[in-house]
Formats: C-alpha cells, structure tokens, sequence
C-alpha cells in the first residue's frame, strides 16, 4: 500500500473544494481523476505533493504540474543531471533513451518544440525515482505520437511497481487503471465553512 | 544542495551577463557621485565609505528579484519544493549563489573603486573586509524579501521598500567602521559579522515560511 | 481558554460592538483631561518655557508608535501560530495608527526640538531610530496590499513583521555606534529631558493612559471594518 486517503478536505484558500475523499494507492495501480474543470484535481494532487499544506505525506513522490519546470537557458543534459544531483541518482542515460531525447541531449532547452520540453519535463519524473507520480493533465496540447509515449512511459512505471494519480481529460489508455470523479467530493453549501460568513447579517 | 547552487551560479552567468552587469552598476554608481557632489578630493575621501557601501547595497539590489521569479514562472520552483531538500535549504543555496555571483565581485571590484573615490590608504583593508563579512547578510537579506514577493508582478519596487530599512544595520557598521575617525573596527567588524551569521543562521526559515504561503 | 473564542470573526464583532462605546468615551475623557491639565494648568519649566508642554503630545505617541509595532507582531505570531483571522486583521489595522503615531511623534519632537537646540531635526539615536520605525511600517503595508490573496498576505505579512522586529532592534543599538562615531557627543538624546517633576508627572500618566485607550479604540474599529470587508469579499467570490 503505497498511499492511504481517507476523509480529506481540500481547501482553495478558506474555500472548501472537496470534502470527505477517501481512496487507497496501491502499487502498481493508475488512479485517474475525472471531473470538470475548478471541481479541486489540481487542489488535490498539490495537497498530496505536500505543495499547499505543512506536512509532507509521503516522501515518495514526484509532481508535474502545468508547467514544465525546465529551464531553458541550460541544455537538456545540464537541466538532467541538476535533478540527477538532487535526488541522488544516476539513471540519467537510461531516461534520456527511454524518453527519445538522444538527438537534443546538448540542445538549449529553450529551443525544443512544446512535446519536447514535455518529455523533458516527464524525465525529470523518472530520474526522481520516486515511486507515486502526480500528474497534472501530461498531455494537454501533445500530438498524437507524444501522448502515446507518454502512455507507454507510465504503463512501464507502474509495472515496475510504481503507482501514478493522474488528472486528465484524455483517455490514456493504461491498464488497471481506476477513476475518481471528484465532482462526486463536493460539498455541500451549508457544509461550507467560512469564518467570516458566520452571522452574516 | 551543491547543484542547486552551481545550477544558479550557471543561470546567471548564462543570461544577462551575470555578475558583469552588477559590477558595471557597481560603476557607474560610485562614477555618478562626483558628478553630483563635486571632485574635491576632501569631500570624496571623507564620504568614500558611505558611498561605497551604498553602492554595493544598491547593486545587490539588482539581482535580487530574479532569484526565485524565474523558477516560479517556468515550474523549476513548484519541482523544487517537491524535491529533497527542504525549502530552507533551496533558500540557503540561492542566497550562497547570490553571494558568489554578486556579494564576492562586488567586495573585490570596491578596491579600485575606492581609489576612485579617493579612499583613505588605510581603509583599504577594511573595506575588503567589512564587505566580505557585510555581503552574504545583504544577499541572505535579499532572498527573504525576493521570497516575499516572489508572486508579485513586477515586485522590484516592493522588493527594495522591504529589504533597504532590514539592510540598515550592516549598512552603518560597515561604512562606520572604514571610517577615519573610527577607534575600534574590530569591534564594528565583529558586529557586522554576527549579523551575517544571525542572517545566513535564521533567515532561511523565514523564507521557507514565506515561499510556502506563496505556493499554496 | 476563553480569550480565543473571540478570535471567532462574528463573536468578536459582538464583542467589540459592546465595549466600544465605553472605551471611545473614556479614552476621549482621559486624553482631554490630560492635555487640558498639561498644556494649561502645570507651571512653565524655568529652563524651557512652555514648549516642554508639547512633551504631553509627545511622549504618549512615541510610546504608541513602538506599542504598535509590539502589538503587531504579538498579533502576527498567534496568526502564524493560530491561524486566527482577527488576529491577522487586528495587524493590519494597527499599521496605519501606528504610522500615525510616528509621524506625530517625529513632528511634535521637531516642533520641541527647534526652540531647544535650534533645529527641526538631528541624525541622533533615538530620532534615527522612529524614522526607520516608519518606514518599517510602510513595508509592511505595500506588502499587505501588493498580496491579492488575503491568507496568503497574511502569511507574508507577518513573517516580515518578526524578521522587521528583529532588525529594528538591531538598528537601535546600532544607530548608537553610527551617531557616536560621526558626532562627537552631540547627542540630543530626549532622556535627559525626562527628568519631569511631579507637576509634569501626573498630566503625563493621564495622556498615556488616554493615548493608550485610543489606540485600542482605533484598532477595534479598524479590525471590526476589516472583517466587514473580508466578509463582502468573501460573499463576493462565492456568488461569482
């Protein structure tokens, strides 16, 4: 069991945007979130990612949100090996060949198309070697062929006994895959809590 | 934390000619001052320590606001703070690249700047020194206020209003102690010091408390 | 225990409602028995006239002008620790007194300074020291207001309150180096004014006192604006 939710409440803000979530991550297994757009997925995932509250859940973890955190003055091996140092790893090789990006390695990061600075993006992920991947909506804006890869890319880390919860519009594809529809969380109005609404006259 | 801080030392030598920029403003600075105030070499001996420390406070100035606004626009920050280290740590590492990009060039390029002023031959080692031991509070200063407005458009205004008054009290330690008529600068120098280790010791907390209400 | 209930937004605001009458009349009282009896009713001081009477303005302000400031940052740490909104707000609200507070201070001491030494103003410690209080206080009001999100401001604001705590103790004592270093021994320092005798001492208490009211009447009123707003904005956003 690598990830155990029970009864969280989601806050944007003082506002409450999911109340009572309830779900259990285990290893190898793909949790999509479905919902419409402002119904709290990336609320969600950044709580689990440890971005929006004090405490760290899990240490295991490894967050992509909409933007790419790339940086674009340096190349792409330069932007990999900075996230080699800083998780302590040394599959660099190995991501680079997995995620295509062999022919740009010394390439400015800046110069790449948006489907590449993407995979440059995923294989920050994968250096990480960490075992939960949050994803926020990989694939927006990605071809065909790139979405595909990317698929392929979390279908293999679940296999390897990794786990990833996914916020997407898109069908993936990927095997033993279960969904979450948080508009099912949301709260009720007169559960909502606010301070300063108390009283209101 | 030794990539992060060779990473940034990287970035900013890569864009906008790094440390070069904040040392021509470190320039044209302490060039202006005659200009404004006359070149009487009295006046200017007599006001060179001031006007050095001002000038060195302003340059670091400069650089400050880009320490953590580039990651937070492109996601490096969000990745970072998901990472390893803790966020006072990546607060620490900035502030040391800072150093080594701004602070330690501005220390060395004083010297001959001083002469430009007309320094007093003996307040040489003294400025070297009160500026080496002065400059990392200046840049730790510096990263706590860039990790104050980290979120806030065009926030290079807000960002000097925040920091000049904390800068205060390096500021009249060490310009007092390369002063002429100053008894005891070890004493100063030691001050000076102490707020640096205070800053490099606690600051860092108070920017990992300040970028974390900034990524909620 | 039963202090933090009224950290509660709605329970404060019945709270404050019930006791401001109360504190608006008596600190108005006790300031105007204070100046009346300071300005009009002590003697002049053999060696100063009847410009030392300013100190009756004087003091209580500078007073409040660093109260406020310790109140801000005694509000600021239970906001960090608590989360209690009143408190965040409380601190915000004080600001804009506590500014006032100092610009009064610095002008009523130059308005005593210029029949004493013969100016307006002096780079001395303790002169010093209120205009760097001041312009504390305006940074940690552009942050307040450069900060859209509320909490988040919040947050922001008062870890710069403690951090600006910090360094405007250190540029108290530093200011000491600094003035003695430049000046020899001009040191207008206000302390050896405050040798009051006991004519002096009692109107002094009473404007204290009266100042010290008012500024709890100012911050209860402003905190109480402060949550009304929070609250339209809040019933702003969630109908939106």
């Amino acid at each position: 069991m690598l990830l155990k939710i029970k009864n969280l409440d989601c806050r944007r803000g003082n506002k409450l945007i999911i109340a009572n979530v309830s779900f259990n991550l285990k290893s190898g297994e793909c949790l999509i979130l479905k919902g419409p757009n402002g119904s709290g997925k990336t609320t969600l995932l950044r709580y689990i990612a440890g971005l929006s509250t004090n405490n760290l859940l899990n240490d295991n973890i490894a967050y992509s949100g909409h933007l790419d955190g790339v940086k674009s003055t340096l190349t792409v091996q330069e932007n990999l090996k900075f996230w080699s140092g800083i998780y302590n790893t040394n599959n660099m090789a190995n991501v680079i060949k997995t995620l295509k990006l062999n022919d740009f390695q010394n390439r400015i990061a800046g110069e790449l198309s948006a489907g590449q600075k993407r995979r440059l993006g995923l294989a920050r992920m994968l250096i990480t070697n960490a075992k939960i991947w949050l994803m926020d909506e990989p694939t927006v804006s990605l071809d065909k062929t790139t979405t595909t890869l990317i698929s392929e890319i979390i279908t293999q880390h679940c296999k390897e006994g990794g786990a990833a919860i996914i916020s997407t519009h898109v069908n993936l594809n990927l095997p033993s895959s279960k969904v979450l529809d948080i508009s099912e969380f949301k709260p009720e109005i007169d559960k909502e809590f606010d301070p300063f609404l108390e009283g209101v006259f | 934390m030794w990539p992060l801080i060779l990473r940034d030392i990287r970035l900013a030598l890569r864009s906008g000619g790094g440390f070069v920029l904040t040392l021509a403003f470190f320039l044209i600075v302490i060039m202006i001052v005659p200009f404004g105030v006359g070149a009487d070499l009295g006046l200017l001996s007599r006001i060179a320590p001031g006007i050095l420390w001002i000038g060195a406070l302003l340059s670091c100035l400069l650089s400050l606001d880009r320490i953590f606004q580039l990651d937070w626009e492109d996601g490096t920050l969000e990745a970072l703070a998901t990472s390893p280290i803790p966020l006072s740590g990546i607060a620490t590492a900035k502030a040391t690249a800072h150093w080594l990009t701004t602070g330690l060039p501005i220390t060395l390029a004083s010297l001959p700047l001083g002469y430009l002023l007309n320094l007093n031959h003996n307040s040489y080692f003294l400025l070297l020194t009160s500026l080496a031991i002065g400059t990392p509070a200046l840049s730790f200063i510096g990263t706590f206020g860039a990790a104050l407005t980290v979120g806030v458009k065009r926030g290079g205004l807000l960002l000097s209003l925040l920091i000049l008054p904390l800068y205060i009290p390096t500021l009249m330690l060490g310009a007092q102690s390369m002063s002429v008529g100053t008894n005891n600068p070890i004493e100063l120098l030691a001050l000076i010091a102490a707020i640096s280790f205070m800053c490099i010791a606690l600051l860092p907390f108070a920017c990992a408390i300040a970028l974390r209400a900034n990524l909620k | 225990m039963s202090l933090w209930e009224y950290a509660n937004p709605a329970k404060f605001m019945t709270l404050s409602a019930r006791i401001l009458p109360a504190l608006a009349i008596t600190s108005s009282c006790l300031l105007l028995i204070g100046l009346l009896w300071g300005f009009f009713f002590t003697p002049a001081d053999y060696k100063q006239g009847s410009t030392v009477k300013i100190i009756f303005l004087h003091v209580p302000t500078a007073l409040m002008a660093i109260n406020a400031w310790l109140m801000m940052l005694v509000a600021s740490l239970i906001w960090l620790i608590r989360r209690h909104h009143v408190s965040a707000l409380a601190a915000k609200a004080a600001a804009p007194i506590g500014i006032t507070m100092t610009l009064i201070a610095i002008a009523t001491g130059a308005i005593w300074g210029k029949p004493m030494w013969g100016t307006y103003w002096a780079w001395d410690p303790r002169l010093t020291s209120f205009m760097i209080l001041l312009v504390f206080y305006f940074g940690y009001l552009a942050l307040w207001e450069a900060i859209e999100d509320k909490d988040t401001a919040a947050d922001l604001t008062s870890i710069l309150c403690i951090v600006g705590s910090v360094f405007a103790l250190l540029s108290r004592y530093a200011v000491n180096f600094w003035s003695q270093g430049l000046h020899q021994g001009a040191s207008l320092s206000l302390d050896k004014e405050q040798h009051v005798d006991n004519a002096f001492y009692f109107p002094l208490l009473v404007c204290i006192a009266g100042m010290v009211l008012l500024f709890v009447t100012l911050v209860l009123i402003r905190t109480r604006t402060e949550i009304r707003l929070r609250r339209l904005l809040t019933l702003r956003l969630r109908n939106s």
